[in-house]
């Protein structure tokens, strides 16, 4: 590659982790005109409202967690994935530096932190596709430990929650998934969901899923119809922000379906916190640009 | 009901609160969270503790900011690390209830009148807190920023070598926004909500 997008990368790191995306904010702010002023539920998402702000102005990463960085990156023909990737991890360790990220990266077995978030070849996580475009795009999420630890996959059919092979299935399950998060995953948040797959791909899918567009419609209707059946149920359970009970626990919902195996039938809840840090950098010829 | 408490805290002051009630916290607090439990219980609780003199060092300091104090489940972005000229950026809290197992033990080891965190803990944690007595204060998780100006100062570190996020801050705040969830008196707001929702979830998919 001719050009060193080590510093471009780095930039996206920074946004990514200091400044939410407005679509975010825009659904925390209803989620707080829907709570009872004064309650411990409005008290959570003042603080959320007024700490995205902070974090925005001062350039300061909007949770310490500042978790896996999982990269997503589509690259035309002329590129070499060795190359990106030699410049991403560059970028990490720079993000590092600087304190837009915090050093997540430790070793299983002896407990050691490398310091950089740089770990083995799977951390940070970063997933390929080359495509027949000129330009290259990278999406970034950032997604904490907090999250990270609630999400669940299942086996259909799945006896105890009398869930059978079919989306009435799915709906529980990721109902199911919702009530044992509890406030644990940084409630309110988002949830991503893949139906089908194998154990790997399933858990892939259910967060590649969080990089669709906030306000896209899924193109499959009954899918449409489920992920807002299951976001008016979650928030129906009553959890509420931070688990402290209310009305806003689940924000959105966004449901992929992928192909499986006759003898499976797997259903991958991927949690994503409040906290939905997400941000696509395209390079295109000379230019580079930020949403 | 909003409070202002100030480190070391009083039983008095610990009985008055009640889950649900809004504080304002000041004074001297230590994070600590996976790493450091496992530690304190292990050299310190345990019967097969075998601690270093560096060790007995380091816990004899912490117990001069930990009687009457409060721990906290943080593991903060810090910057000025090359200085040591340390200043805390991002700060919110991490899920308390990895802790549970050793949590009690490390309450009675300093004294401890309350613990801060996310998520809320278990029945051992909130027996303890009835017998101490101790609460648990929620701090809200993410609001990392908005905690870390909170944050006036950073007194010391201890065991750094665990990483930037496991290390124990010595920290002095100001004015620190908790919510009490577990009390004194055996309530935990984890647990009404838990059964709430519990019966929602069985009339949605039962």
């Amino acid at each position: 590659m001719e050009r060193d997008l080590t510093p471009g990368i780095c930039e996206l790191i920074r946004i990514t982790s200091t400044d939410l995306p407005a679509p975010v904010e825009k659904r925390l702010q209803d989620a707080l005109a829907g709570e009872v002023p004064g309650s411990a539920a409005y008290h959570a998402l003042c603080s959320i409202l007024e700490n995205v702000e902070m974090a925005r102005k001062d350039s300061i990463p909007v949770c310490q967690d500042t978790g896996t960085p999982i990269f997503f990156v589509r690259y035309p023909r002329a590129m070499h994935m060795m190359d990106i990737e030699g410049q991403i991890r560059q970028a990490v360790e720079m993000a590092t530096q600087k304190s837009f990220l915090r050093p997540n990266a430790v070793h299983s077995l002896t407990g050691k932190n490398s310091g950089s978030n740089l770990g083995d070849d799977y951390f940070p996580s970063i997933h390929f596709r080359q495509m027949e475009s000129d330009e290259l795009v990278i999406d970034l999420l950032l997604k904490g430990g907090g999250c990270e630890n609630v999400g669940a996959q299942y086996s259909l059919p799945d006896e105890r929650l009398k869930a059978g092979r079919d989306l009435e299935g799915v709906r529980k399950v990721v109902l199911d998934a919702v009530f044992r998060a509890q406030g644990r995953g940084c409630a309110p948040g988002f949830l991503g969901v893949a139906v089908g797959g194998d154990r790997e791909t399933s858990y892939a899918a259910s967060k590649e899923v969080f990089l669709r567009g906030f306000d896209e419609e899924n193109p499959d209707e009954s899918l449409r119809r489920l992920e807002a059946q299951i976001t008016r149920e979650a928030n129906q359970l009553g959890i509420g922000p931070m688990g402290f009970g209310g009305q806003s626990t689940v924000l959105g919902t966004k449901i992929t379906s992928i192909h499986r195996l006759p003898a499976s039938y797997f259903v991958t809840v991927s949690y994503m916190c409040w906290a939905y840090r997400r941000r696509r950098m395209t390079v295109s010829g000379n230019r580079v640009w930020y949403e | 009901m909003q409070v202002e408490l100030h480190t070391p805290i009083t039983d008095e002051e610990i009985l008055a609160l009640h889950a649900g009630d809004t504080v304002l916290l000041s004074g001297v607090v230590v994070t600590g969270r996976d790493a450091a439990h496992e530690w304190l219980y292990q050299n310190f609780s345990s019967p097969a503790g075998n601690p270093s003199a560096a060790d007995c060092a380091i816990y004899a300091e912490l117990k001069s900011y930990l009687d009457r104090g409060v721990i906290y489940h943080c593991g903060p972005v810090v910057s000025g690390l090359e200085t040591r000229q340390y200043r805390f950026l991002s700060a919110g809290p991490t899920t308390s209830i990895r802790q549970e197992s050793y949590q009690a033990d490390v309450m009675r080891l300093f004294n401890l009148k309350g613990v801060i965190g996310k998520g809320g803990m278990g029945q051992n944690t909130l027996s303890y807190c009835s017998q101490s007595p101790a609460v648990y204060f929620h701090a809200t998780g993410g609001a990392a920023v908005l905690i870390a100006k909170t944050v006036k100062e950073v007194l010391g570190v201890y065991k750094l070598e665990w990483g930037v996020p496991e290390a124990m801050w010595v920290i002095r705040v100001e004015h620190l926004p908790l919510i009490v969830t577990m009390d004194a008196h055996g309530v935990s707001l984890h647990e009404r909500v838990r059964e709430i929702s519990w019966k929602e979830l069985d009339r949605l998919i039962g």
